[in-house]
This record gives C-alpha cells, sequence and structure tokens, in this order.
C-alpha cells in the first residue's frame, strides 16, 4: 500500500503516449501528497525528472483555470506529449512550495530541462515568437508545428 | 517563423470563450487596483500603463479585486528576458501578489514592441478552478 502511495505521490503523469491527436485520456495527475512535497530538494528532482514539467491549476485533461488550460493547450500544438504534469490543487504543500521555489508567484509554471522558464504569459509569448520551437529542439523534441507548417508549404 | 493561422487559431480559441466575461468593474476603481497602478507607475516609470480587473469573469464575488491584467510599457525592459521583465512586475506589486491579488496576467514590453501590438489582450476564460480553493492564491 505504502508503495503505491509512493508511486502516487512520484506524481508523474504521463499521458497520452503514443496516442493520435484525439486521444487526450490519461491516466490523471496526482499530485505529490507525502510530507515534504513542497520542500525545495523535492522540488528540484522533480522538476529535473522530466524534460518537460508543468505545475497546473487541475489536470491535462481537465485544466480547472484558463492559463493552465493555455499551457495544456499550447504544449499540444506544438505535439509535446510526454510531458510531466503536477495539479497544485491536490496538494498545499506543492502549491506554496513551487511558489517559493521558483519564487514566482501564481500557477501555472513550466520548465523545461529543469529550468523555471515562466507562466502563461511567457510561454505564450515564446509560441508566438518561435522561440519554444527552438527550445523544445534543444531538448531533442520536435515540434508538431514544424511538420504541420511542412504540410501547409507543399499544398 | 511559425505560421500566423496557428497562432490566430489559439487566440480565436481563447477569445471565443471570453465573450461571458462580465465588464464590471471597467467603471470604478477599487483600492487594489490604484495601488498596482500607483506602484507600477513608481518602480517602472512605464510610457503606457493599461490595467484591467478581470475578476468579473471569474469566480468570485461581484466587485472583486483578485483577477487583473496588465501591459506595462517601459524603457526599463531594454535587454531584459520575459522572465527577468515579468520578474521587475511582481517585485513591484508583492504585496498585492501575496495578499488580494490571485492572478495578474502580465504583458511586459517596451516602447518599440508595444508599437509594434499596441493593445491588451484578453485572457482564457476562467474553468472554476477558484470555485474549489477560494481565498488561496
Amino acid at each position: 500500500m505504502s508503495g503505491t502511495l509512493g508511486r502516487a505521490a512520484a506524481a508523474l503523469l504521463r499521458w497520452g503516449r503514443g496516442a493520435g491527436g484525439g486521444g487526450l485520456r490519461g491516466p490523471g495527475v496526482r499530485a505529490a501528497s507525502s510530507g515534504g512535497s513542497g520542500s525545495a530538494e523535492h522540488l528540484d528532482a522533480l522538476v529535473k525528472k522530466d524534460k518537460v514539467v508543468v505545475f497546473l491549476k487541475g489536470t491535462p485533461e481537465q485544466p480547472q483555470c484558463g492559463f493552465s488550460n493555455a499551457v495544456v493547450q499550447i504544449l499540444r500544438l506544438h505535439g509535446v506529449r510526454d510531458y510531466a504534469a503536477y495539479n497544485v490543487l491536490d496538494d498545499p504543500q506543492l502549491r506554496q512550495g513551487i511558489k517559493d521555489y521558483s519564487n514566482w508567484p501564481t500557477i501555472p509554471q513550466v520548465y523545461l530541462n529543469g529550468e523555471f522558464v515562466g507562466g502563461c504569459d511567457i510561454l505564450l509569448q515564446m509560441h508566438q515568437n518561435g522561440d519554444l520551437v527552438e527550445e523544445l529542439k534543444k531538448l531533442g523534441i520536435r515540434s508538431a508545428l514544424l511538420d504541420e507548417k511542412k504540410d501547409q508549404d507543399s499544398k | 517563423m511559425l505560421s500566423g493561422q496557428l497562432v490566430g487559431r489559439f487566440f480565436s480559441m481563447a477569445g471565443r470563450v471570453c465573450l461571458s466575461r462580465s465588464s464590471a468593474g471597467s467603471e470604478t476603481v477599487g483600492p487594489v487596483e490604484a495601488a498596482i497602478r500607483a506602484k507600477l507607475e513608481q518602480a517602472l516609470n512605464p510610457e503606457v500603463l493599461e490595467l484591467r480587473n478581470e475578476s468579473g469573469g471569474h469566480a468570485v464575488p461581484p466587485g472583486s479585486e483578485t483577477h487583473f491584467r496588465v501591459a506595462v510599457v517601459s524603457s526599463r525592459f531594454e535587454g531584459l528576458s520575459p522572465l527577468q521583465r515579468h520578474r521587475l512586475v511582481h517585485a513591484a506589486l508583492s504585496e498585492e501578489l501575496a495578499g488580494p491579488v490571485h492572478a495578474l496576467a502580465i504583458q511586459a514590453r517596451t516602447p518599440a514592441q508595444w508599437r509594434e501590438n499596441p493593445q491588451l489582450d484578453t485572457s482564457p476564460p476562467c474553468l472554476g478552478g477558484s470555485k474549489k480553493t477560494r481565498g488561496t492564491p
């Protein structure tokens, strides 16, 4: 039982891996709930464990906030399916801890390669100016928008 | 560069559901809004400062001052990354962000960037998050 809880506490959501565009069903995000989920050490490990990590209000399947939803939609537009999402509404310690960790007062928060990049406004800006495609490339992730653009060009 | 079409698609999606946003708050300026304006003017000496109380679109009582969007246009942002710019705004408003302000959307631009697209964007719609956890930002 504790092993199961520990696993849940790992709070990792890998959703829709290999699923098609419409396949947005995932197991649902579970936030870390054990003690110390808001500690800097824990959070440091959390944001470095996956290339793309987001802290949301709600889950990718069911965001509970428009700004969190925007982050999910931007990642979806770029075809980023394999990312870790943590729902801060499930865990007050995580919710406060991540704000302290990044010295950033709001949720959502986006981390690429362990580095804090910003919230919804900054991700949207990176999406609009093309920086997100470049940042994803550095992580070895090819943005789906590049392929979509190619398709359009070839028509 | 990304095609404008795709960016447009995202925005129209965000905008469409925003139509129901209440216009409450646009007539009266509350104390929090006034404090935000004064503090940003003092800290960043902005050329343009547009501030909108978007609380009416969220699950908070009428007249609330919890959700804001701000466009700050300042030459202080020259040479700074988006992250650094936002941190300057956060620092100026640390008291408000630690207290009554629940959400703050920020457009931090240099004067030249603002001239390219001089408008305060519209935030995506609330999806109900604060209903469950009202009172905790």
